[in-house]
């Protein structure tokens, strides 16, 4: 294409606008000029705002417990050697998992990954308690089983060196990594817990939620059990929990309601936790307790697994005192077999 | 155009799938350099094939670490049939072929395209890059990874490309985004190689590559080349059409700029050039054109780089507290003899604390790998930087052999650095509110961040009872998860930094080197 000659630039006679031309030469400016101040009228925001303090919502956790049962315990203590007889018999204890999981529920199991740690040195659920409790689910017609945690520690390496990417595979469960989507606001009307972001995405479609985790020592609030295993369900900065550690781990009370959790106290970590590190930090108590009220099974694994005393667990007194929980195992509803 | 089913076996289609193939691969195996799908895929097989990385890394350590011996598959067809690699093989050569064609001249006039294709005094450059590193090197410095192709491309898709797509495609790559320091500077540099294809077909191939300069200077000696029959020929210069090289195959074909990518051959409407085997000598310019001088000036800026870095003092006195090295990293100055800023250990690292340095390690360690905790932590339970390390910069350890476990409980672990409070920025200590988040993820047992608990009349007049943290620098592995949990997230109250580093005898901190018989008895204690 080369360009036109100056002949043909030139004003002529015939050089008259179309009205054709002239209405869409016309028509064309004219919608620019309307497009361009409808668009500043609509993005134009006329007040200023103070960064960082706007409102904030955010949705709650369903209630996933069951009715108060008269008949059955709301708390089973098993002793065994192994993971799966064990955790089946404190399962058949409070009636069988199909007193929980029905035909087609979407099972959320939470364990406790929280770091990248082989499975011996009991700082994460171990994979043949997750087994165990998957194949219960299984067998009492879950549907599917998801199991998701926001580990400390890289998230892969968490679940993968933990053993529970391998039981995931086998099992064919659904593994739910802390991908940046996974979130949204959390709201609550906790101690010190208001406004959070929660890994929400495992209850978009969870019909049941188990909480799965070991029975730990903890350096700052003593131990973490069952209901400092919800931690994992948080993101954000969570390392300023720790300024008021007790009253966060008291709201978890509130936050969560589960179906069932299951303390795994086979192998459980005395000292150095949450992190452990040495099998010396590790004793076998040979004991898996399950239930429905995670103040009374945590207060048995702290007294009875970790042998500590019950006075000095601010949290689960916190959570007592709120009524959101039974600190007092012995009164309620509760049985102890042997697998 | 017809359609002709024989054209698919023309040797320009059987390289294509080559292409593909060896293109494929390398994305591959940058893919699969993650803890999830690493198993036992080779994922550093291109770097370990890198004949230069093997050459280089022998004249600075003197010997050939462990897979780099594979470099010997690539030397032999080199001495035999000339480049080859760069445009069947090379990843990055690939990249650029297809980058000029789709952004270059391949749609320009026949005459502009040949016109693009002949050989130009500029090509000469890369020989006088090549030994700069070579004396670079001799001086005791590694610098081949600024340009080697394959270096700089696993560089590029570490810091650039994988966490470009995972930005677009979020938890496509990784499950939690990645950062890299100063990928910007990393992605520009590839964009501009990539770009200048425009200006100058294969730039990058013929101008800068030190790689490409290598294996020219090994094809002088091929036994296999293409040659052009005088007697068919009718001079059209149409063989320059595709020329990949700028190796003027329409007259003395210049050996050493060959790509023998065979357009050439297919490209001659006489049938006048073939792939010959001892064609005749003088219609070949045998070797890679340099004035002597000019290669003297070259050793004098490689021998300069290496003196002018070394008396900086980066690598000695004057070393930075930051660059705490990855766990199995060798000393600082063999450290400096051995990586090439391939940059692997980046992409593997399942915490992304790993980053390529700008001037932390000086102008010598620019792109090494250094740890950032404000962006990641080592995790303890992990030796993957070194299991992917092609040069033996960050040696193959065990899990025990880093822990100091097992059978190496005697040497104990290894240490990166060791963590120092700001005791002023520290919540317990300045602020009379509770935390101690450090103590908690502190991975060693004992754990080496104890607390004690005080209690102070607040401001209020109330009391508290805090716990307050210290670090034991015997137990210390300068992990650096304490600094990266710390919720005071601008500037941690607590940090590490590079000085008690197990590598180094001239940067510890404690004489015994922090396996001290007081961890001993505190660990009986506990026990």
């Amino acid at each position: 294409m080369s360009a036109a000659n100056h002949k043909d630039l030139a004003p002529k006679n015939g050089d008259a606008v179309s009205r054709r031309e002239f209405l869409v030469r016309m028509g064309l400016t004219t919608a620019l000029v309307a497009g361009t101040g409808l668009a500043a009228r609509k993005l134009w925001q006329p007040r200023h705002y103070v960064p960082g303090f706007q409102k904030e919502t955010g949705q709650q956790l369903k209630n996933y417990s069951l009715e108060a049962s008269k008949v059955y315990p709301s708390l089973a203590i098993a002793h065994g050697t192994e993971h799966e007889k064990t955790i089946r018999a404190a399962m058949t204890a409070l009636g069988g998992m199909d007193r929980f999981i029905q035909k087609g529920d979407v099972v959320m199991i939470k364990p406790n990954v929280a770091f990248d740690r082989p499975p011996a040195l009991a700082a994460t659920t171990h994979p043949d308690a997750l087994r165990a409790v998957a194949k219960l689910c299984r067998e009492a017609g879950a549907a599917r089983v998801i199991i998701a945690d926001n580990p400390i520690n890289s998230p892969t390496g968490c679940f993968f060196k933990s053993g529970l990417t391998a039981v995931a595979a086998e099992m064919n469960l659904d593994l739910m990594y802390p991908e940046a989507s996974s979130f949204a606001p959390l709201q609550l009307a906790g101690e010190i817990l208001k406004n959070w972001t929660f890994f929400n995405a495992p209850f978009k479609t969870a019909t049941k939620v188990i909480g799965l985790a070991p029975c730990k020592d903890h350096n700052l609030c003593h131990a973490s059990m069952t209901t400092k295993n919800w931690y994992g369900l948080l993101g954000g900065r969570r390392n300023q929990f720790h300024q008021h550690i007790h009253s966060i781990v008291s709201d978890f009370t509130m936050m969560m309601k589960p179906t069932l959790v299951i303390l795994d106290g086979m192998n459980v970590l005395m000292s150095n936790g949450p992190t452990g590190g040495r099998l010396s930090d590790v004793k076998p108590m040979n004991t898996i307790v399950a239930g429905t009220d995670m103040v009374a099974v945590d207060s048995y694994g702290y007294s009875h697994l970790l042998e500590r005393d019950i006075a000095e667990l601010t949290y689960l007194h916190k959570a007592h005192a709120r009524g959101l929980g039974n600190i007092h195992w012995e009164d309620t509803l509760h049985k102890e077999v042997t697998a | 155009m017809k359609f002709n089913p024989q054209d698919l076996l023309k040797l320009r289609n059987v390289r294509r799938v080559a292409q593909v193939f060896f293109f494929s691969l390398f994305l591959f195996l940058v893919f699969i350099t993650d803890l999830r799908y690493l198993k036992g895929y080779p994922a550093s097989l291109y770097l370990e094939l890198d004949p230069l990385v093997a050459f280089a890394t022998a004249i600075t350590t003197h010997t050939v670490y462990m897979g780099l011996l594979w470099s010997v598959a690539l030397i032999l067809p080199t001495l035999l049939f000339g480049r080859i690699f760069c445009n069947w093989i090379c990843p990055y050569g690939i990249l650029h072929h297809f980058t000029g064609w789709l952004l270059g001249k391949s749609r320009a006039e026949e005459r502009e395209r040949i016109e693009a294709n002949r050989y130009k005094k500029l090509y000469s450059l890369k020989y006088v890059i090549l030994i700069a590193m070579i004396a670079a090197a001799i001086g005791g410095t590694l610098q081949i990874g600024w340009l080697d192709p394959i270096c700089l491309f696993h560089r590029s898709m570490s810091t650039v490309i994988l966490p470009m797509l995972n930005l677009f495609f979020p938890s496509s790559v990784y499950v939690r985004q990645y950062f890299h320091v100063g990928a910007w500077i990393i992605g520009f540099m590839l964009l501009f190689l990539v770009g200048m294809n425009v200006l100058i077909p294969r730039f990058f191939c013929r101008v800068l590559c030190p790689l490409g300069a290598f294996l020219g200077t090994l094809s002088s000696v091929a036994l296999w080349r293409i040659d052009r029959d005088p007697n068919k020929c009718v001079d059209c210069d149409l063989c320059l059409k595709s020329c990949e090289g700028a190796a003027d195959p329409h007259t003395q074909l210049r050996k050493s700029e060959c790509f023998v990518c065979f357009n050439c051959v297919e490209d001659c409407p006489e049938d006048a050039i073939s792939f010959k085997f001892l064609p005749q000598l003088k219609r070949e310019v045998t070797t890679p054109a340099v004035p002597a001088r000019r290669a003297f000036l070259g050793t004098l800026i490689g021998l300069g780089f290496y003196a002018f870095g070394r008396t900086s003092g980066a690598s000695d006195r004057n070393y930075d507290k930051k660059v705490i090295r990855p766990p199995g990293s060798v000393e600082e100055k063999d450290f400096l003899d051995r990586c090439i800023k391939c940059d692997q250990c980046i992409r593997t690292c399942p915490t992304n604390v790993l980053q390529p340095a700008l001037m932390e390690s000086g102008i010598e360690g620019v792109w090494t790998p250094i740890l950032n905790m404000k962006i990641g932590f080592c995790e303890v339970n992990c030796t993957l930087c070194g299991e992917v390390c092609p040069t033996g910069a960050i040696q193959r350890i065990t899990i025990e052999e880093k822990t100091g476990t097992g059978p190496f409980q005697d040497e104990g672990p290894i240490k990166l650095g060791t963590a120092f409070y700001d005791y002023g920025r520290c919540l317990p200590w300045a602020m009379e509110t509770p935390c101690v988040v450090c103590e908690e993820v502190c991975p060693v047992s004992p754990k080496a961040i104890y607390s004690r608990e005080v209690t102070i009349i607040k401001r209020d007049g109330n009391p508290i009872t805090l716990r307050r943290p210290y670090v034991d620098p015997a137990l210390c592995i300068g992990c650096g998860i304490c600094e990266h949990e710390c919720p005071v997230t601008d500037e941690a109250a607590i940090r590490v930094t590079a000085v008690g580093e197990t590598r180094s005898k001239d940067r510890r901190l404690l004489m015994d080197g922090g396996v001290t018989s007081s961890v001993r008895d505190l660990e009986k204690r506990q026990r």
